[in-house]
């Protein structure tokens, strides 16, 4: 048998009630294995301690019956300390939970910890922690990717039953990707942001990092739905997406777009071709669109982003909670600066409401595709997980390697990396996106890919 | 400075409005990053004949003016105490922050 915090979720659950074993026997299984292999990984920056958990019977009746949850520590936990990976909160302790926090306490989960990230979201590597980065557990001397790197290193080391990060553009599914586990972004505005560090507004998208596609369709279900305290969130209702997982997905069309292959490593594109062809095996009707050349999105993307996040930490002043602007880190600083500038007097034309006017030529490209096919397929990442140290020197790390995810996420679109393979012993992700409010077609090809093949069951020797 | 570069005055200028204190040798590596970041960006001068006529998108959720009722949510509302309890320095009851008039 599995050893308890190897477990999906899904298991954990069914074991639950058979009786097998208590939600406090995985929640110690999660917490050893955080002892014995966090050490060479750095996942997370704190967790709860095991004296503190209280009986777990009154939890039994509900979804998640007192199983351990990762979150990202951008992710607002009342009177948990909540630091975005930045110098700047090192010592906030919140007043409040985040949406998303409430639901999945509702709902019963035990927040077993909180994961590393790159510093207020700014990468794609978890390098640019303010506390020291997290490593791959498929190889220590590479990067987990970011900036969920912390949530999905913690679910593919098995520290963890399950995590909850946040993508503005790949910060869920290219650390999925590299570390060889399920990210689930969804929609824009189908999960609450309220309580959540905010890094660009108009894309940020809280959403699950699991073992399983069932199991993001299981956290989606409670993560999901209009919340009066995010006006952007979807008023929407919210099916069961566990409901229709394994409903046929023959006869659907599946885009490839050619654009999303240039400059992308041999054997990831390869990888990702076999899965596309697997795909067609399942019965799924495969065909080579073209998209905008998705550099047009780093450069629309890095405007966007790096505007909102110079409105949104401005609000840093050391007063009200945090440390002052002094211990912002380079990152930060460059990406604030940027921000100011493309904002500023003279430049705001040129730059910022160009970028958006491209934004409009992004969603309208993707509203025309969706009229040929029902999802796109491509790889999440043009490379697999790169050395410690990639992102040194290099001042456009983050956007040169989301460039495969940002139109999506700038379009606000669903979209998932599912492990489908490996290059060179690192694992590879296929992105399946979706138009709008689409999550249920993304999960349930998604699930039928993944249960068909196996690579969502080989785990990394660390 | 180069042609799409920034020089360091500009840097200095736009942190000040960014209030951001930055050292000598941050002006001048941000200088030389921002220059590059901005030569990327101007990829998207390629795409000018099709900008014409597009309307700018500046969120994505589709929803348009929402409301909600003007009443106090209780459980949002914190204490002095809970509101004041992140703060480095407070006074009586009070965040104390710099003098801003002279």
């Amino acid at each position: 048998m599995k050893e308890l915090n190897a477990l999906t979720l899904k298991e954990a659950l069914e074991g639950l009630s058979k009786k097998e074993f208590t939600a406090k026997d995985v929640t110690k299984a999660c917490l050893l294995a955080i002892s014995l292999k966090d050490p060479k990984i750095h996942a997370f920056l704190r967790t709860i301690s095991y004296d503190i958990i209280n009986d777990t019977k009154a939890a039994e009746n509900t979804l998640l019956k007192s199983l351990p949850v990762a979150l990202k520590d951008n992710i607002l936990t009342e009177d948990f300390v909540t630091t975005a990976s930045s110098n700047v909160l090192s010592d906030y302790k919140p007043q409040y939970n985040a949406t998303i926090v409430e639901r999945l306490l509702k709902a019963g989960a035990l927040l077993e910890g909180k994961t590393n990230m790159d510093a207020w979201a700014h990468g794609s590597s978890t390098e640019t922690s303010d506390f020291g980065p997290t490593l791959n557990p498929w190889d220590t001397a590479r990067l987990p990717g970011g900036s969920s790197g912390g949530s999905a290193a913690a679910v593919s080391a098995d520290l963890c039953v399950a995590a909850i990060g946040t993508e503005t553009a790949g910060s869920i599914r290219q650390p999925a990707s590299w570390c060889g586990v399920v990210g689930f972004k969804p929609s824009y505005g189908r999960v609450s942001r309220y309580g959540i560090v905010a890094m660009a507004s108009s894309t940020d998208s809280p959403g699950p990092i699991t073992k399983t596609v069932w199991d993001a369709a299981f956290l989606l279900n409670i993560l999901a739905g209009q919340d009066h305290y995010d006006a952007t969130s979807l008023p929407n209702g919210v099916p069961d997406y566990t409901a229709n997982l394994d409903e046929s997905i023959k006869g659907l069309r599946i885009g490839v777009p050619k654009e999303y292959f240039n400059g992308v490593d041999g054997a990831v594109s390869q990888t990702v071709m076999e899965a596309v062809k697997h795909l067609e095996k399942l019965g799924c009707v495969i065909q080579e669109i073209s998209l905008l050349d998705p550099r047009y999105s780093i450069a629309v993307y890095t405007i966007i982003q790096r505007s909102e996040v110079s409105s949104n930490l401005a609000r840093y002043d050391g007063v009200r909670f945090g440390n002052g602007r002094e211990t912002f880190g380079a990152e930060a600083k460059r990406r604030i600066m940027l921000g100011t500038y493309a904002l500023s007097a003279g430049y705001y034309d040129a730059y910022y409401k160009k970028a958006e006017k491209v934004r409009t030529l992004i969603v309208e490209d993707f509203n025309r595709a969706y009229k040929e096919v029902d999802l796109i397929a491509g790889p999440v990442s043009p490379t697999t997980a790169l050395p410690v140290g990639a992102t040194k020197g290099q001042s456009m790390f983050g956007e040169l390697s989301d460039v495969l995810v940002e139109p999506s996420s700038i379009a606000g679109l669903a979209g998932i990396s599912v492990p489908c393979g490996f290059a060179k012993g690192l694992p590879v992700g296929l992105d399946l996106m979706g138009p709008k409010l689409s999550e249920e077609l993304v999960l349930r090809v998604a699930h039928q890919y993944e249960q068909s093949t196996a690579w969502h069951k080989e785990k990394p020797k660390l | 400075m180069t042609e799409n570069g920034i020089s360091k005055e500009e840097v200095k200028h736009i942190a000040d409005l960014a209030r951001l204190s930055l050292s000598e040798t941050e002006l001048s590596h941000l200088a030389d990053e921002l220059s590059e970041t901005i030569s990327h960006i101007n990829i998207l001068f390629e795409l000018n004949s099709r900008l014409e006529n597009l309307v700018e998108t500046n969120q994505v959720s589709g929803l348009e003016n929402v409301l909600r009722e003007d009443t106090v949510d209780q459980k949002r509302v914190l204490t002095q105490e809970e509101s004041l309890s992140n703060g480095k320095s407070t006074h009586d009851g009070f965040f104390v922050v710099k003098r801003i008039l002279g």
